[in-house]
């Protein structure tokens, strides 16, 4: 057993940190430390930067035009991400599109929209959830009929982040209402253009504007857009939650975010001393830290098992119930540190430090993660079932 | 032992409770958010001529001589629909603060009718950017004397402060930073040449402001460099009353969450068919009626003649409250799924409300080391 890395991996690691160093715009690099989300122009620019250097996407093989990276050069270049303060981009085209397209996608399909993804183009969102299809997703409505040569598609989605950045959408859509219900589901491109397509926004309680609602009215879209074969839908959804998911657990992040917690505690005097040299404070971050390091052990294992061909199956649900259980602790900290600046609102930096200008609303759209992406619930159904066979 | 309320608490509870039911719902309250100051001015009135700005003021200053059990029972109601009106400032801290305060009858009696009456509302400007929670730890000095002094430095946070037309500031008088000794209240118009605000909306909705003061002519409120006690008594007052505030909007959000494992639909059946949600839910309910608990036992605690015993009081409620306000808060949020991370949802309002109350007038951590102190 061991856990070191090879000389290879660390000179590699050096050549990511001199080329964030040498390219990262300042701006972004601020934004991004503050927990703001960049808005679509500069995640675009941002997108196009990575591209350039073929980094956009680094989960996607090399004959993709991904970086064709082992897990421990994802690891790598994900940690020192967080560590110069990167921004981590949240691009459903390149985490969940493009992978899907790699395994289930026609020539047309690659050829259409892979190149326009990697270059961050096309903004896709994802259309999955609906109002009465949550995490049991496989009851959702929103229906696909063939006319012709055209689906006709109504119903609604929600939950669909920054649907009014994007110029396109994936969705699961249901083309059968026979047998069990997951048979009857497909996987469907349409384009936000498409007559009959509109989105509601919806404020989330970091008082932003993220998420929307997707309301598909008689869109019509050729049948060169379903992925995969007609009710095979459910494959494919499948399929994106046992793909590699190198990061789901945060642990970069949150090893980030406990150094910079521990020098904002640092600086911050509360009562007349540092609040780092509050006991009741330090222990709290050394108990997080604690657990965070149980983890990153957890997550070498199952990236070494996954380098070794091991697909992670349900272990992923371990890494994502303990990684934002640790994210949302590491928020709550910094709201407490911040004491009273926890009520000004929206105010970055004008009532006290800026460090502390958007502690709240990072900790109040974090309480999302367990939420998102198989709510913590979800994964214990799935843990429970798919390793302990009850 | 009795825990039941007299004939006058039982009607004076029935008219809150009955008021926050049908005049004070989501939606009234987010009309009200659109006004610039963020509260209704009209229904500030409607509470000073229902008679419940005065209650639990002295019948002396024209108030109704009411206990801490009657601004228990307002201050769960409000919290219960996150009442936006200057309650809590003017009324629970800022009159407080001027009955407790020695000082001159005549000008008691003239500021408190005021406030009674709905025409003056006042903040209490304590918090600094460094001082924590201590409120001893103060750097906004005053110089002076008699009837002349003059006050500079900067407060933070303080609550409604954009609408208010008086501060009480706490401000040293002499002494080190940290020194009980040396710290004095003062009463300074919020028009005086010398404040300047910085105003801003507040998570929960209303408005606030940091304020700074640059020589600004200030009134000596009691005896100089003797408000530390009287802040510091004002300041449990206003812990009891936000633990009941919490309680209000913890009960709220309890209730809202198992109105909706009721009805949301999942699998075929509804949510609350799952017995892992059923547990949860009655962490909720038991998290409310241990914190109902600590609210009356710190409301009976206010009047004790024994500073130690009120102050361990107040401590040991709000020590108690914070986790559970924060976890009936997450808890409320995280069952309702997306839907609880909105803003068109109450829930998510909830959620800010009590994200609030954990860290005001003392963390948790705070409030269990005050008590630990007291009770060694």
């Amino acid at each position: 057993m061991n856990i070191d890395f090879t000389a290879e991996e660390l000179q590699f690691k050096e050549e990511v940190r001199e080329w964030f160093n040498a390219n990262l715009p300042a701006d972004l690099k601020r934004k991004s430390e503050l927990g703001i989300a960049l808005n679509k122009e500069e995640t675009q620019t941002w997108g196009k930067i990575l591209n350039s250097n073929g980094w956009a996407a680094i989960n996607w093989p090399k004959e993709y035009g991904g970086t064709g990276w082992s897990v421990s050069q994802k690891h790598l270049f994900d940690e020192v991400r967080v560590e110069v303060g990167a921004p981590n981009i949240m691009a459903m085209g390149i985490a969940m599109l493009g992978p899907v397209l790699h395994a289930f996608g026609t020539d047309e399909q690659k050829a259409e929209h892979l190149p326009r993804i990697l270059n961050f183009d096309d903004w896709w969102c994802q259309g999955y959830s609906e109002p009465g299809a949550g995490s049991d997703l496989a009851s959702l409505k929103t229906s696909a009929k063939l006319e012709g040569d055209e689906y006709v598609v109504n119903g609604s989605k929600i939950w669909t982040t920054y649907a009014h950045y994007a110029d396109k959408m994936f969705c699961l859509v249901r083309t059968s209402t026979e047998g069990k219900k997951q048979q009857g589901i497909s996987f469907l491109l349409l384009d936000m253009k498409d007559p009959g397509m509109t989105v509601r926004p919806i404020v989330s309680i970091d008082g932003e504007h993220h998420l929307n609602q997707t309301f598909m009215d008689d869109v019509r879209t050729h049948k060169s857009n379903l992925v995969h074969e007609e009710n095979k839908g459910w494959t494919v959804a499948k399929y994106l939650l046992t793909h590699e998911r190198t990061g789901i657990a945060g642990v970069a992040g949150s090893k980030a975010a406990i150094a910079k917690l521990k020098a904002l505690a640092t600086k911050t005097i509360v009562d007349g001393k540092p609040a780092i040299e509050n006991e009741q404070f330090a222990m709290k971050i050394a108990q997080v830290e604690v657990d965070l390091k149980a983890l990153e052990y957890t997550n070498f294992r199952t990236l070494a098992a996954s380098a070794t061909g091991g697909a992670p199956g349900a272990e992923s649900s371990l890494l994502k119930i303990k990684g934002t259980q640790i994210q949302q602790m590491l928020a709550e900290l910094k709201v407490e540190l911040a004491g009273y600046l926890a009520y000004p609102w929206g105010t970055l930096g004008e009532a006290g430090p800026e460090d502390f200008g958007h502690a709240v609303a990072s900790y109040n759209f974090g309480r999302a993660s367990t939420i998102y992406g198989g709510s913590t619930e979800v994964q214990y159904n799935v843990m429970s079932k798919g390793i302990l066979g009850l | 032992m009795d825990f039941s309320l007299s004939e006058e608490q039982q009607l004076i509870k029935e008219s809150v409770d009955k008021f926050i039911a049908k005049d004070y719902i989501f939606e009234t309250r987010n009309k009200i958010l659109e006004t610039e100051d963020r509260f209704s001015r009209d229904l500030w009135k409607q509470y000073a001529e229902l008679g419940w700005l005065g209650m639990a003021l002295p019948e002396e200053y024209g108030g109704f001589g009411g206990s801490a059990v009657e601004n228990m029972l307002v201050s769960e109601a409000f919290g219960s629909a996150m009442v936006l009106e200057p309650y809590l400032s003017t009324v629970v801290m800022a009159a407080n603060a001027l009955v407790l305060a020695g000082g001159s009858e005549d000008q008691k009696k003239e500021l408190l009718e005021q406030i009674i009456a709905g025409d003056l509302l006042v903040s209490v400007a304590y918090a600094e950017a460094t001082s924590g929670y201590n409120l001893a730890n103060v750097s906004v000095t005053a110089t002076g004397s008699g009837d002349s002094y003059s006050i500079s430095g900067e407060k933070i946070v303080v609550l409604n402060a954009p609408s208010a037309d008086k501060f009480i500031v706490s401000a040293r008088t002499s002494g080190e930073q940290s020194d009980q000794n040396g710290v004095s209240l003062f009463l300074v118009d919020a028009n005086a040449t010398g404040v300047e605000l910085t105003s801003y909306n507040t998570m929960d909705g209303a408005r606030g402001a940091n304020i700074t003061f640059n020589n600004a002519s200030a009134i000596l409120l009691g005896a100089e460099g003797e408000g530390f006690e009287v802040l510091d008594q004002v300041i449990d007052i206003a812990t009891a009353a936000i633990c009941a505030q919490a309680l209000g909007a913890m009960n709220t959000a309890f209730q809202r969450t198992l109105e909706y494992i009721k009805t949301r639909e999942q699998f075929g059946v509804a949510i609350g068919t799952f017995q892992v949600l059923q547990h949860r839910l009655v962490d909720m309910f038991m998290a409310v009626e241990a914190s109902r608990s600590m609210v009356y036992m710190v409301s009976m605690s206010l009047a004790s003649d024994d500073a130690n015993e009120r102050r361990a009081a107040v401590s040991s409620a709000k020590a108690f409250m914070g986790p559970e306000a924060r976890k009936v808060a997450q808890e409320a949020v995280q069952i309702h799924g997306g839907v609880g991370m909105t803003e068109e949802l109450d829930v998510g309002h909830y959620f800010r409300y009590l994200t609030l109350f954990c860290g005001t007038f003392g963390s948790t951590d705070y409030h269990l080391k005050r008590f630990a102190e007291l009770t060694q």
